[in-house]
């Protein structure tokens, strides 16, 4: 599966414009007018009726080769409370199994009319590979280990909400402190989270024992929780993904749990402002041992909340407000295909 | 929701100047106070984004004459019949300040033109609940309607070329193009 070239444009006459497959290619712009669409999503969604006409004709697809409830259940209800149509492509149903290939799927479901693909797959890339086989548009719902942008812009909002109270949603996260604890290397959250986090201004530290930190990592990185868990304004759970460990990087999950995980004498030490979020679903017992619902600040729930008016204004601005053919841009996606070659 | 734009290359005419707009607004308040017999239930409800000076400028006119009355806004641009064929840049979120369930609703914009915005507009509103009535106050009506929709309060009416540019503000009221 190749990745984007260096331009982050495909060979194909669909610009970057089109599409929402990583952060990094979104660019600053675009997640900021993203942010502020999500604003007016949330809007939409606090009313009696949840629902407006925007996207009235236009039809979704969701495709989910990898295991999801709460994104794909959550892109679900967003194209709805849009009003478009939704399909959802259920692989273990599908000629996939009879060996029809990817590409003609795709191309068979772009014929009977689908204005965009939401894709989940295991191998990094395909979202670019499938937006060079078609016209339609494509949004990244999580690609291997390499990005899940909605997922980065729905913690980006959550956070900026929380932190700015009662008052207007604050524009950045300037001056804000953001330890990520867990998995680095194999969270494509983690990934398009750090990515949008620095983007909008924020100081990143990554907290994971050296075997879980990328190669080629720029983000600084400790190995010490409790030495940083004063200074911080936000720490960011990350699930411990047991389905893609392979041995050896952990030794034992207790031991994991012990040095990084959200524990009672953690949280009594941890400054009680401090954000706690999890991008779901949670290992209870390994990377956290208190019930979230406990903790003066955890927007854990309010995350998922977001999730649909993020979602909603993704599908809103690739479908329905014109912004895609009025502002092409070109952004590039620094270091994928060498960053795919280390892992 | 029709951003105004001055063009550079043509001349810009000035129609009504600061004072005109104030007087206009001065008025259109005392109209809306007389039509609606006192102001129960009222509610006025900007457009975004040029509604919304005019909705807290007759406002604040309506609060001087009379009593207060709510203010709100409201974005349109998720009911816009031309959603993907133009870029679309909504003003600020909407903020319905009061229930419109039975309420007496003034939606407000700066400049009527096709009518298309306060299509959109009536179909958002409609979302919130169901007013008993809903007024239509515009400081101009340029002309040139696509649709059967006629406002109720009138600042000024300016028949326009349709290619051309009218820039409402509370500095006054200009031409181009």
């Amino acid at each position: 599966m190749t990745g984007p070239d260096q331009t982050g444009n495909d060979q194909t006459g669909s610009s970057a414009a089109s599409h929402c497959r990583s952060i990094v290619e979104l660019g600053p712009q675009r997640v900021r007018h993203l942010l502020e669409l999500t604003d007016h999503m949330a809007e939409v969604n606090r009313r009696p009726n949840p629902k407006v006409p925007a996207l009235r004709s236009r039809t979704v697809c969701n495709i989910f080769f990898e295991d999801s409830t709460r994104t794909r259940l959550s892109f679900e209800m967003a194209a709805r409370r849009l009003s478009a149509d939704t399909m959802t492509f259920s692989v273990g149903q599908s000629s996939l199994n009879k060996g029809e290939s990817l590409r003609d799927t795709i191309e068979t479901l772009a014929a009977m009319g689908v204005d965009a693909f939401v894709v989940r797959h295991r191998s990094s890339g395909v979202p670019w590979a499938i937006s060079r086989w078609t016209d339609a548009a494509v949004v990244n719902a999580g690609d291997g280990w390499h990005a899940h942008p909605t997922q980065a812009l729905l913690d980006c909002h959550t956070l900026m909400s929380e932190l700015s109270g009662s008052s207007p949603r604050r524009a950045d996260l300037a001056g804000i402190k953001i330890a990520i604890v867990g998995d680095i290397k194999h969270s494509r959250v983690a990934r398009s989270g750090i990515a949008a986090f620095e983007m909008l201004g924020a100081e990143v530290i990554a907290v994971a024992p050296r075997t879980l930190i990328p190669p080629h990592f720029s983000t600084p990185v400790t190995q010490d929780l409790d030495t940083i868990l004063p200074e911080i304004d936000a720490l960011y759970l990350l699930r411990m993904q047991s389905e893609r460990m392979s041995g050896a990087l952990v030794p034992d999950l207790s031991e994991y749990t012990m040095r990084f995980g959200l524990t009672p004498e953690r949280v009594q030490r941890m400054n009680d402002n401090v954000v706690v979020m999890h991008p779901g679903p949670m290992n209870r017992g390994v990377e956290i041992t208190v019930d979230p619902a406990e903790l003066p600040r955890s927007v854990i729930t309010k995350q998922v909340t977001t999730g649909i008016a993020v979602r909603m204004a993704v599908l809103f601005e690739l479908l329905g407000s014109g912004a895609a053919q009025a502002a092409p841009e070109t952004s590039t996606e620094v270091g994928f295909e060498s960053q795919m070659e280390e892992l | 929701m029709r951003p105004p734009r001055k063009e550079e290359m043509n001349p810009t005419k000035q129609v009504l100047g600061p004072d005109d707009v104030q007087r206009a607004a001065t008025r259109m308040a005392h109209e809306i106070i007389e039509r609606n017999r006192g102001l129960d239930d009222l509610v006025v409800i900007g457009i975004q984004t040029g509604g919304v000076w005019l909705a807290e400028l007759l406002g604040s006119e309506i609060a001087r004459i009379q009593h207060r009355v709510p203010v709100g806004s409201i974005d349109a641009s998720l009911y816009r019949d031309d959603i993907g064929l133009r870029p679309v840049s909504p003003g600020a979120v909407s903020a319905i300040p009061s229930d419109v369930n039975g309420a007496v609703v003034v939606l407000v914009d700066d400049v009527l033109f096709t009518g298309r915005t306060v299509r959109a507009a009536l179909d958002a509103l409609s979302d919130y609940g169901r007013p008993r009535v809903v007024q239509l106050a515009v400081m101009v009506d340029r002309g040139h309607r696509e649709l059967p929709i006629r406002p109720d309060y009138i600042g000024k009416n300016l028949p326009t070329s349709s290619t051309e540019t009218v820039l409402v503000s509370a500095s006054g009221v200009e031409i181009s193009g």
